[in-house]
């Protein structure tokens, strides 16, 4: 048992803070297994024929989700933050069709476009910042305000209507990446860009294994990286063969790219800049932090304006993907961006929660939207299966956390902070009563 | 005393956590209408061992039999012990900051009357039981609009409500000033004569030695001894011996000040408070601070001290009204605590868990938290400096931890506050102003504490220390400012600095000077 207990640890309990992001990855592994388990043709014949990782259903999936994981980024930094964004959708909606106007009415090429309609993100969020930061609002209002705000300009600026968007602009919404060199088969941009992730991973892993040594600390025995790596390494190529093999004319999303670069991007800011620690600060102690020098309404105002950017950004990815503007476009994203956060590990209360662990959150109901459509379940079952859902994963963590068992979710949420040490509680916080009581103590 | 019946004895309470023996074979005999003390460092199990008294910890979860009254205890909750006479007064009081006090008194405890509260009965009782406790405010005050002395007097008046037998205040003087702490001992005194027994948890060894009949003392889970206080032979000494086991030879480590040129320079500072426009916090006041010289501040609760060290530190408390701050002959501008940091000013705050540290972080993140930018290189953290400054400063002021991975809410207080002093040495400071250095903190702590601001100070910086206690600031202070409402009263050097020196310039208005 206690070798089994080990082996857990050293794999998904981890050492460094990535490896127990592991943890979380294996869970979304095992739904997607169960989902290919599920659809496939014959129940007990094998995974081979299921619909759930078949080229064209994982594209879609991507493409069908690219925009709401670009929102739980933003939303991951509001809510860490101490905030909460309820105006996602509506900003998203209001810049989708005043981007789509602009190219129709005002004949903008499509690339000014995309600058014009991530400009007009900045102002509405510096708009919101102003409110949050500078005057005092409660996050919640100022954007529950903005929610009504920014739907009914979209509905004044379209009449309620659609209106189209050239094939340049669709791209970005329901573009693949192209085809070059030769005939391989595959698409081979797609192979290079797996290729690429393939090296990261091992990269990152070797180098994590050298910081530890730096401060000192054991790092995981050899074969567990390898073990690591491996699996890693296994499902990159799986699925990038699944995405270079497509049907012709397919291949990685230029969705799916969008969003792996801002993930790699934000995953970096939030990491490993003094301006992502900030933000941190403020959401876990905001005057423990103003007292610590950090800026405490430049925080505030950026979380705030840089997720109406993305928004701004998500909305363009829509419209371009369903290739019109409208006006229930972005309706309720808000909810499925605000439960992929939180899914991902963050504490309600602020401070606590990471960008991969968001994604992954996001991945998880993404795929569990995607596996019960695919086995017929109508949508209002689907709802009421991920409400639950919601729920339940939260409610398991938040009482593995009260009984001081290993959390899941938990395990995933502290960016900073490697395994203390292998014994329990008891010879930590030396001499003092266990934690629960230090507070009285 | 030592002839009184017995009204509560604990036997042989045992009480596991996972991994950790809290408490093992604690035993605690308390005589009726007797003011029982316990003692013990950080960590002893004191609150612990009240928990099990007043049900906290339900019946069934330790180990050892209560009897209460010549009956045997086993409550499991709360409600029932209340039921029986025994409250507990936390050291964090329970009350609701937007409820006025008579609400406050009866809260879960409502005079009812055909179903539904009766405000007129409730309102005539509380007017009864405010005068018990010595408290003149009107009932239907806010508790957030009475300082936290008159808060404490209100959850006494709470307890009594439930027709209390049995008190139990976890550390009631902690938070209040000499005056108000003055008053409480007092009123325990009084309740002693109306028959009511008080259990006391303190760290103040001069109040237990004051008023406890009897002290028990608590090291590490286990009973130590219980002290009969009437038999004589009792003073504080005896009490640390107990606590830590060992001979404490002086409160204070031995040192020697090397006091170089004055650096640091306040002049004429004036500062209002924050919403009312007419309050002056700071009346145009001027101070010195030399090289290697570690000053205090006394003063009442609410006499500015804080105020008047957070305003200097960029500003962050209360509207700037004139003043100017000199630093090595030159003219500072703080506008932000960015400014000051970047200048070499450091303020650990007098409260550590809500505004000193992100209870969320760990130790190694606290620890370079102000000043990110030592551990950044081309825009990124770099996390093998940051582990390598964390883990120099644990071993340096010995911060008793597995890692400094570790969670610092995990942490006792004298070790929070070793990681909140790290914080601020990590930022290089020239000026620290320590505001509350030691509350909350056990006798072995503080000593460790007393020599980090002395070799700091050795070090060449400045040290300001800002204290509620006056035999700490007379212990480690080479010079002492006295304030009084928003004013220097007095600069008063080691030699001259006496509690009834710096007690009469803390309450008065006159100028004192000595050299």
């Amino acid at each position: 048992m206690s070798r089994f207990k080990d082996l857990q640890k050293n794999l998904f309990g981890g050492t460094t803070s990535n490896a127990r992001q592991f943890g979380m990855i294996f869970t979304l592994l095992a739904i997607v297994l169960l989902f290919q388990f599920l659809t496939a043709d014959k129940i007990g014949v094998g995974f081979g024929d299921g619909l759930t990782l078949r080229s064209d259903n994982l594209i879609a999936l991507f493409q069908q989700n690219s925009y709401i994981l670009i929102l739980a980024i933003g939303m991951l930094m509001v809510i860490v933050a101490g905030h909460i964004d309820l105006s996602v959708g509506s900003v998203a909606a209001f810049v989708g069709i005043l981007v789509a106007k602009s190219m129709a009415d005002w004949s903008l090429p499509w690339p000014v476009a995309i600058l014009f309609g991530l400009a007009l993100g900045a102002a509405i969020g510096a708009w919101q910042g102003f409110w949050v930061a500078y005057i005092g609002v409660p996050a919640f209002i100022v954007t529950l305000a903005g929610m009504l705000l920014f739907r009914g300009a979209n509905q004044f600026v379209g009449n309620a209507d659609t209106i189209p968007v050239p094939p340049g602009f669709q791209k970005i919404g329901g573009g693949f990446l192209p085809e070059v060199g030769p005939d391989t088969g595959y698409n081979n941009l797609t192979l290079l860009l797996g290729l690429a992730a393939c090296v990261a991973v091992v990269w990152r892993e070797l180098q994590s294994r050298r910081t530890r040594k730096e401060m000192n600390a054991e790092p995981a025995p050899m074969w567990v990286s390898v073990i690591r790596m491996a699996i890693m390494v296994g499902v990159l190529v799986f699925v990038t063969l699944r995405f270079a093999g497509g049907r012709v004319g397919t291949s990685f999303p230029i969705s799916g790219l969008i969003l792996v670069v801002l993930v790699i991007a934000y995953g970096f800011y939030t990491r490993n800049t003094a301006g992502g620690r900030h933000i941190y600060a403020v959401g876990g102690n905001s005057r423990a932090a103003e007292l610590s020098g950090v800026k405490l309404r430049r925080v505030n105002f950026f979380v705030m304006m840089n997720m109406s950017v993305l928004a701004a950004l998500a909305g363009m990815i829509f419209v371009a993907r369903s290739a019109a503007s409208g006006p229930q476009d972005g309706l309720s994203w808000e909810l499925d961006a605000i439960a992929a956060v939180f899914i991902g590990g963050a504490a309600v209360s602020g401070g606590i929660g990471t960008i991969s662990g968001s994604i992954v959150g996001g991945l998880v109901m993404a795929v569990l939207n995607n596996g019960l459509q695919l086995l017929g379940v109508g949508t209002d079952r689907v709802q009421i299966i991920k409400g639950l859902v919601l729920l339940l994963a939260v409610a398991l963590d938040v009482y593995n956390k009260s009984q001081g068992r290993f959390s899941i979710i938990g395990s995933i949420t502290r960016p900073f902070r490697r395994e203390a040490s292998a014994e329990p509680a008891s010879s930590s916080a030396a001499g003092s009563e266990p934690a629960k009581t230090t507070v009285a103590g | 005393m030592t002839n009184a019946p017995i009204l509560l004895e604990m036997r042989s309470i045992t009480k596991e956590f996972p991994g950790v023996k809290a408490l093992s074979d604690v035993n605690l005999v308390v005589r009726a209408g007797e003011i029982h003390a316990i003692c013990g460092e950080n960590g002893a199990g004191k609150s612990t061992l009240m928990k099990v008294l007043s049900g906290v910890y339900p019946y069934g979860t330790y180990t050892g039999d209560i009897i209460y009254q010549g009956q045997p205890a086993r409550y499991s909750d709360i409600r029932q012990s209340e039921h029986a006479g025994i409250v507990i007064i936390h050291q964090e009081l329970a009350l609701i900051p937007h409820m006025s006090i008579t609400e406050n008194i009866f809260l879960g405890n409502e005079p009812r009357k055909r179903g539904a509260i009766d405000w007129k009965a409730a309102q005539r009782k509380a007017v009864e039981l405010l005068n018990q406790v010595g408290l003149k405010e009107d009932p239907d005050t806010l508790i957030k609009d009475i300082g936290v002395g008159k808060q404490q007097l209100v959850e006494i008046a709470k307890a009594f409500a439930k027709d209390v037998k049995l008190l139990i205040l976890d550390e009631p003087t902690a938070a209040l000033n000499e005056a108000d702490s003055q008053h409480l001992l007092d009123l325990l005194r009084g309740f002693k004569e109306r028959g009511i027994t008080s259990i006391m948890i303190s760290h103040k060894l001069n109040e237990i030695e004051a008023i406890a009949d009897s002290i028990t003392i608590l090291r590490d889970g286990k009973t130590v001894e219980t002290l009969d206080v009437g038999a004589g032979g009792v003073d504080e000494d005896r009490i640390v011996r107990g606590m830590v086991g060992r001979e404490l030879s002086s409160r204070f480590p031995d040192h020697t000040p090397k006091i170089g040129e004055t650096f640091f320079e306040v002049r004429d500072w004036t500062v209002r408070h924050p919403i009312s426009a007419e309050r002056l916090v700071c009346k145009g006041e001027s101070f010195h601070v030399r090289r290697g010289e570690i000053v205090g501040f006394a003063g009442l609760m609410g006499a500015g001290r804080t105020e008047l060290a957070m305003s200097i530190f960029g500003r962050s408390y209360g509207v700037y009204l004139g003043g100017q701050i000199f630093k090595d002959g030159k003219e500072l501008q703080l506008k932000s605590v960015a400014d000051a940091i970047h200048h070499g000013l450091a303020y650990v705050s007098e409260d550590r868990k809500a505004i000193g540290l992100n209870l969320l972080d760990d130790i190694k993140t606290s620890t370079v938290a102000a000043k990110l930018s030592k551990i950044t290189k081309r825009g990124v953290l770099d996390e093998v400096a940051e582990y390598q400054a964390a883990e120099a400063y644990r071993r340096e002021l010995r911060t008793k931890a597995p890692t400094v991975d570790e969670g610092v809410s995990k942490l006792s207080g004298g070790n929070q506050q070793k990681v909140v002093l790290a914080k601020w040495m990590f930022t290089d400071p020239d000026l620290l102003i320590l505001d509350e250095p030691t509350r909350g903190i056990d006798v072995g702590a503080k000593y460790e504490i007393y020599g980090i601001i002395q070799r700091l100070a050795d070090q060449g910086k400045g040290v300001i220390v800002i204290s509620s206690e006056l035999p700490e600031l007379i212990g480690l202070c080479d010079r002492i400012y006295t304030v009084f409402e928003g004013q220097i009263t007095g600069d008063i050097a080691r030699k001259d600095a006496n509690p009834e020196t710096l007690m009469k310039q803390m309450t008065s208005t006159k100028k004192m000077q000595t050299r």
